[in-house]
């Protein structure tokens, strides 16, 4: 019900809404949860497990019961806390975990059965027979748990990361936090302040206590205002920190207000990396309930939460509402409500010594033991020594006390330590390093402290900053000291909820314990205490005492279990922000994508890159018949490919050579100036790390490639030799990768093609030659390699040239009979001629392996070499290169086919090896094939059966040497 | 966790690629025996506590940077180039 | 005490007044024939083992905090024998057949569900790997198919096939993985060994392994000397200290590997998927949270919780891959003690010392390996002899170079994989 009062929602600015599909009206500054008790909506929510009906419990983001789910198709959020969801125009909310509604669920049957369904019940059961786990029980279980729904639908709305950095972040704008930052911000440090809230004051917001004279929900509001003003201070609302990192580094979740969300391109929410030298931590506590007899009616909430829905959001959640506690917050609580004209129908402390002045009808000594009103409180069974009585109240505020919101310092493994005076856990200092606690999270439980506690903090860490403390005045505020008398469980009979979403209760605590669950981690995992979407914020220290008394241990030596980030949870869609569809990695493009997309070239990912994979011709329906003419045109005119992608790293200085002869198993040194020759890298393992081409430019200067795939590790094992080996060779490298487009010239007529082109003819470039030319006076580097084994050249032009130098040669490439060639062409020239990609040298091979144990030079060290050498690298029996070619029935290979003996079963023991390449060979008229057989090398001629389950392919294989076209390579040389 | 690069300053351990323990400065001789490229290549201390690693400012200035650093708190001591700390040993 | 329906039932009527410990909290003796250090999954597994099969009880578990405290605890809970490696593949493969058995075997509802796990390629060259990889799966006698994207569409139709980064070309289905509850593992087989005469020690740190004319002769430990004829290491991601307690230097680096669980949710997602290409792999809980991890953080650690940089790489990888998933909001994130070796397979072997065995480099795939790991060391530990499927997990394999097991290929060198 709203009454009227001074609370800080906009009357003038009504918002209309949705719940369950029925509409309600509300005002710009509610909550749902307090628009829904404004509306006399108590039932919100189904527990996870009995499906019990729950209200609201909380006013804030630990709430477990009234969780909600909102938007519609792709923006369907399930799990969204009616305590915190601003509420906006046109807000659709749905309960959840009900059918077929919530006022009528059908699993509440649950709720009978629960004799049978306490702590762990299902690892005693369900386990016969034994194909039913998958086909009845699991499927029912899923079914029933959970909680909202995902729509199933890709998500369509924004979210967003950032960065910021400051000299001192302050979590909370609590009365500490905001002390805190304005004695930092006056000395001039540069400061970030967050809360979690939408606006700043915490607890102010909710009392009626008073600060400096004024409402303490106005003192913060002309503070937090001064401050914004300032210009090194940050003030971020709604921003909730997630975890505290390692370095300084915060998580923090910004959720943008409503109707800046609703902005055109606007993110829902912002995930907030923020590197601070120094924290202050003033996060404030949570209030903790009492676990009695059916504690979780709707109806039965936090005494804070009903403060602050009546004097934050002035709603009253009951017309007759009782109030019960073990510290003074029962009684500040009971005249808020008498304060505004509420009919409070007892008071309940169980505090003995607990007088009071309210004309209420007061129990001293006395707790609420039973609560009934299924849907909806009724009434409430109050216990004493002298008897029990029963009170009518549609609405109880209950609490056991604070516990201080620790959950930041022990993201780093801190453990909190127990405090017997306020009977809770209080951070241990120096958990998180630059973290100074401040406020109700260390303890300070009056205003007075808590400003005090802040700016004492922010002096602490001026100190450090060597900034100068500045004169600022502690404002007056109330200084009452905090007087509790532990209460954890009321004792009973029935079922007391200790965690109300998953639906645990002291008996299955105590059930737990006599099962020898008695670690209090043990417990949790055994009972899913504290496992819910509020992690147990309410519950967690309730449990350990229940806990602590079932093992005869004391709170202390329990112990407790570890909060973990995120402090809330956060969307994936937030942390992981900018990376749907593309976003996920860089894209490569080369300088002949455009022109190769005109011509139709189906592009295909190679690591990061992009390349073509055929160019189709008209008439062509088949990838295959394009990849054969490309083959033949390759073999009998010119071909134009692009390989820029392939990594370039120029290396230059006078120990270039001793480098390379160092990285290289081969030699490097001896290359003379204008020569290219192919090179081998080992991993220091003794495996094939990569292959390419060296080719000297000069004395003191070298241009290697790698392939596509392994250009960064090169890069990255380069520098590591250099810096971390021999650093006192004087040389220099650097990735010229994207600094030059480099294509394939390839095929009988590439010379004829490139005499044209060039500026001066070729002249008598040898094979594995390299020479600097001119093309339309453009200086262009020309090697004279071949990885189609035709004659062939490769010529690099600077970037810029690229696209039009590729046109160029396609125009001239045409007009001789050829043109472009894609992957699949140059993956089955290279097959023919028994050249290796990564699909080869997949990182488990040594030099050996694929016929090139005399790559590795025995007149010099090389990286790799020694472990190359070990018996297991050398001995028979390994797996080598060979090429293959079906001989059975079936004309097909496949990759990733095994071979066996013929006559021998497809099974492990009896493998012989598997096939890495094959593509059809219109040269040859047949598949061709590379792979890796036992001792392969000396079983060429040998016929094996191959099988491939998985495609269902099967035939007979010949083996043969990986080399099949122009063994001699006269054509390369010619 | 923030790393201090000798040459960049502090930033993100987001800019560095990690390769282990710096005992792979330590190449040894080819000629060294299996024990010992045993040991380089394989075995480690592996120490819960204070440790000294090497890792590469990839996303930087491609140095290489021994940092010291706390394996069970994560607590960066210091940070040095590699290749000043290979130039310093015999 | 036997489990069933009937006996919850029967419980549940008479107040459930009758249920007693799933195991004796047992105070150490002085002497043990067999002391296995460590409580977790593969330590409490292997005492099973070496009562149930060898007969072998006089045997202690010392654990220096709770049971399953460590990574069996704090895994995303995957069982599959989807390996290809001669050595790797019959041990997944035994390791499987075990999980199967399981629950019938301990009487513990360890909740093993094979609902199938996907892995998807996103090239031609990674299907041939894939396939590869299948072949050699069903030539040990286990289970894979090629799936197409039409397949895929039809099973996974929340996954991204128009515009994700990696065009999803296919993936290899097995049918027979899944997940399983991770703490009931742990759980089961300390009922189970408890049952048979395994006292298990918890709070009870091993400090020294005492060592005479090179034949172990008992423990250290924070509650005093336990004698013993055999001593087991398994330690997992602490294998390093306790071995250079026996004066061993072990080819293992320790590494902390987060995971990560939504809020709950109806169920959404029915298979185990895995995303190498992205380093992401998701299954939803029985409970409703969807529980996905990724890579290593990729430095040594010892500290069981990650940062940032990891988790978001995360949770990129599930938006590029799944976009359904943004709404589901992250509950908690931990992380695990990774004992990795250079060649990313595990180390069942004797040591130089007479009587010391060692269990560990699991890697991050040690969960899986929970009955297999405890049966073949069991059997070691037993007969001095390596059972035949893990009979190629030996310590000195890096030195040799013999049988090195690198299914990625990546290298048998630390901090690749």
């Amino acid at each position: 019900m709203r009454i009227e009062g001074k609370g800080q929602i906009d009357r003038t600015r009504p918002v209309s809404f949705t719940f369950d599909g029925h509409r309600y009206q509300g005002f710009a500054g509610d909550t749902l949860a307090s628009a829904l008790l404004a509306n006399d909506i108590r039932l919100m929510g189904r527990s996870f497990k009995y499906h019990r009906p729950r209200g609201v419990l909380t006013a804030g983001s630990e709430e477990p019961n009234a969780l909600v789910t909102t938007g519609l198709g792709p923006a369907q959020e399930p799990n969204v806390r009616a305590t915190t969801l601003e509420l906006h125009e046109g807000l659709i909310a749905r309960s959840q975990n009900r059918w077929p509604s919530l006022d009528w669920d059908v699993m509440a049957v649950n709720d009978l059965a629960a004799p049978f369904l306490g702590a762990g019940f299902y690892y005693k059961t369900f386990m016969w027979p034994r194909k039913f786990w998958e086909a009845v029980y699991e499927p029912v279980i899923r079914n029933a748990a959970g909680l909202g729904a995902l729509s199933g639908e890709a998500i369509t709305e924004k979210y967003e990361r950032a960065w910021a950095h400051c000299d001192l972040l302050v979590i909370g704008a609590g009365p500490a936090g905001l002390m805190a930052a304005q004695v930092a911000a006056e000395a001039g440090a540069d400061v970030i302040l967050v809360d979690e809230d939408t606006r700043p004051g915490g607890r102010l917001n909710a009392e009626t206590l008073e600060v400096d004279g004024m409402p303490g929900a106005d003192w913060a509001a002309d503070l937090a205002d001064d401050l914004a003003a300032l210009p090194n201070v940050r003030i971020m609302a709604r921003t909730t920190v997630t975890g505290a990192y390692d370095g300084g580094t915060y998580g923090a979740l910004e959720r943008i207000a409503p109707d800046m969300a609703m902005r055109p391109g606007a993110p829902l929410a912002c995930f907030w990396r923020i590197v601070a030298k120094r924290c202050i931590l003033a996060a404030g506590a949570l209030e903790r309930p009492v676990a009695f007899q059916n504690n979780d009616r709707p109806g039965i909430m936090m005494a804070s939460a009903v403060r602050a829905y009546l004097n934050r959001w002035d709603v009253v959640p009951g017309r007759n509402v009782a109030v019960f506690g073990n510290t003074d917050d029962a009684h500040r609580t009971a005249a808020d409500l008498i304060a505004a004209g509420v009919h409070v129908s007892a008071l309940i402390d169980a505090r003995h010594h607990s007088t009071t002045d309210l004309d209420v009808p007061f129990y001293a000594g006395a707790q609420v033991s039973d609560a009934t009103g299924r849907k909806g409180l009724e009434a409430i069974t109050i216990s004493r020594a002298s008897g029990q009585d029963k009170v009518q109240a549609d609405c109880l505020a209950m609490s056991g006390g604070w516990n201080p919101s620790v959950h930041l310092t022990c993201h780093m493994n801190g453990r909190p330590a127990w405090n017997r005076d306020i009977a809770a856990f209080t951070p241990t200092e120096g958990a998180i390093p630059g973290m100074v606690t401040a406020g109700a999270c260390q303890g300070d439980f009056s205003t007075r402290a808590c400003l005090e506690a802040g700016a004492r903090a922010a002096a602490e860490v001026l100190e450090g900053f060597g900034l100068t403390l500045p004169h600022v005045e502690i404002p007056k505020a109330e200084d009452s000291a905090y007087d509790i008398t532990p209460l954890w469980a009321v004792p009973g009979k029935g079922r007391a909820w200790l965690d109300f979403q998953n639906d645990v209760t002291v008996k299955d605590v105590k059930q737990a314990a006599t099962e020898n669950f008695r670690s209090v981690e043990h417990m949790k995992r055994y009972t899913t205490q504290g496992m819910a979407t509020d992690q147990g914020k309410s519950s967690n220290v309730v449990a350990l005492a229940v806990l602590a008394d079932a093992t005869g241990r004391g709170i202390p030596e329990t112990g407790t279990t570890t909060f973990r980030p995120p402090y809330v949870p956060v969307p994936i869609a937030a942390m992981g922000s900018g990376a749907q569809g593309k976003g996920f990695a860089p894209e490569r493009f080369t300088t002949s994508h455009a022109a190769s997309k005109e011509r139709g070239a189906p592009m295909i990912e190679a690591g990061l890159w992009y390349r073509p994979s055929y160019f189709p011709q008209p008439g062509e329906t088949h990838w295959r018949q394009s990849c054969d003419r490309e083959v033949n045109m390759v073999r009998n005119t010119v071909g134009v490919a692009d390989v820029s992608t392939l990594g370039k790293i120029d290396i230059q200085g006078p120990d270039a050579a001793a480098l390379l002869d160092l990285v290289y198993t081969n030699m490097m040194s001896t290359l003379k100036v204008g020569r290219v020759r192919y090179g081998l890298m080992l991993r220091e393992d003794g495996h094939v790390m990569d292959d390419g081409t060296c080719a000297r430019l000069g004395e003191a200067h070298y241009l290697i490639t790698t392939t596509t795939a392994a250009a960064g590790q090169v890069m990255r094992h380069l520098e590591f030799v250099h810096q971390c080996l021999v650093p006192h060779l004087d040389v220099r490298f650097i990735s010229v990768t994207e600094q030059w487009a480099q294509f394939a010239i390839a095929g009988p007529k590439s010379r004829a093609l490139l005499d044209d082109l060039l500026d001066a003819p070729v002249g008598d470039l040898p094979f594995m030659g390299y020479g600097d030319v001119t093309v339309d006076e453009v200086a262009a580097r020309l090697f004279r390699i071949s990885f189609s084994g035709e004659h062939a050249y490769e010529l690099a032009v600077p970037a810029c040239y690229g696209d039009a130098l590729f046109r160029e040669l396609l125009t001239r490439a045409e007009a001789l009979g050829g043109g472009p060639y894609g992957m699949e062409a140059l993956n089955v020239l290279r097959i023919e001629k028994g050249f290796i990609t990564h699909a080869e040298i997949h990182g488990r091979v040594t030099a050996g392996d694929i016929g090139m144990a005399r790559m590795i030079s025995a007149k010099k060290d090389c990286i790799g070499k020694a472990a190359a050498a070990r018996p297991g690298l050398v001995e028979e029996g390994r797996e080598q290169l060979v090429g293959l070619t079906p001989v059975g029935a079936v004309k097909e290979l496949t990759s990733g086919a095994h071979l066996f003996n013929q006559g021998e079963e497809a099974v492990r023991v009896n493998d012989q090896g598997y096939i890495t390449s094959v593509g059809f060979s219109p040269t040859f008229g047949c598949f061709l094939g590379l792979g890796f057989l036992k001792d392969g090398l000396s079983r060429h001629g040998e016929v094996l059966r191959m099988v491939d389950h998985l495609r269902g392919v099967e035939t007979l294989v010949k083996v043969q040497d990986p080399v099949q076209f122009d063994p001699d390579g006269g054509r390369v040389r010619d | 966790m923030r790393i201090s690069c000798p040459i960049c300053g502090e930033r993100d351990r987001r800019e560095f690629y990690y390769v282990g323990d710096a005992v792979a400065l330590n190449r040894p001789a080819a000629d060294a025996g299996p024990e010992a490229w045993d040991d380089y290549l394989h075995n480690r201390d592996n120490l819960a506590g204070e440790t000294r690693d090497l890792w590469y400012h990839e996303s930087g200035c491609a140095a290489w940077v021994v940092v010291t650093r706390n394996t069970v708190t994560h607590e960066v001591y210091h940070t040095e180039l590699a290749s000043d700390v290979r130039e310093a040993q015999p | 005490m036997g489990f069933s329906g009937w006996r919850v039932l029967k419980e549940g009527l008479t107040g459930n007044r009758g249920w007693g410990a799933h195991w004796r909290d047992a105070a150490p003796k002085d002497a043990y024939d067999v002391v296995i250090i460590g409580g977790g999954g593969h330590g409490l597994a292997t005492a099973y083992y070496l009562a149930k099969n060898h007969g072998i009880t006089n045997v202690a578990v010392l654990e220096k905090g709770y049971l399953g405290g460590g990574n069996v605890g704090r895994n995303t809970t995957i069982v599959r024998a989807n390996y290809f490696l001669p050595g790797n593949s019959e041990f997944y493969s035994h390791s499987l057949k075990l999980w199967e058995g399981m629950e019938a075997d301990l009487n513990y509802n360890v909740m093993h569900s094979q609902r199938g796990q996907i892995s998807l390629f996103h090239s031609d060259g990674q299907r041939d790997a894939a396939v590869r990889r299948g072949n050699a799966i069903i030539n040990q006698g286990d289970d894979a198919e090629l799936l197409g994207r039409a397949d895929l569409k039809r099973m996974l139709p929340y996954l991204d096939f128009d515009s994700a980064r990696f065009p999803i070309h296919g993936g290899i289905l097995q049918r027979r993985a899944g997940t399983a509850r991770h703490d009931a593992v742990a759980w089961g087989y300390a009922r189970g060994a408890s049952d048979r005469g395994v006292d298990l020690i918890q709070n009870c740190e091993v400090t020294g392994i005492d060592i005479e004319g090179g034949a172990v002769k008992g423990v250290q430990t924070t509650r005093g000397a336990i004698r013993a004829k055999k001593v087991a290491i398994i330690v997992a991601g602490r294998s390093g200290q306790v071995a250079a307690m026996a004066g061993m230097r072990l080819p293992i680096e320790s590494h902390v590997l987060q995971a990560f669980v939504t809020e709950g949710l109806k169920p959404c997602i029915d298979h185990v998927v895995s995303f190498g290409m992205g380093h992401f792999y998701i299954s939803q809980s029985d409970k409703g949270g969807l529980v996905f991890g990724g890579d290593l953080d990729f430095y040594a650690s010892y500290a069981a919780r990650g940062n940032l940089p990891m988790m978001e790489h995360v949770m990129e990888a599930g938006m590029t891959l799944m976009p359904m998933i943004g709404k589901a909001r992250v509950l908690r994130s931990w992380g695990g003690i990774m004992d990795m070796t250079p060649d990313g397979s595990p180390i069942i072997d004797k040591t130089d010392t007479d009587g010391l065995y060692i269990d560990c480099g699991w890697c991050y795939g040690g969960f899986k390996a929970v009955p297999g790991s405890g049966w073949s060391m069991a059997h070691l530990v037993a007969t001095d002899t390596h059972h035949e499927p893990a009979a190629r997990f030996r310590l000195d394999r890096f030195r040799t170079g013999r049988g090195l097991m690198d299914e990625e290929g990546t290298g048998s060198q630390h901090n690749l994989h």
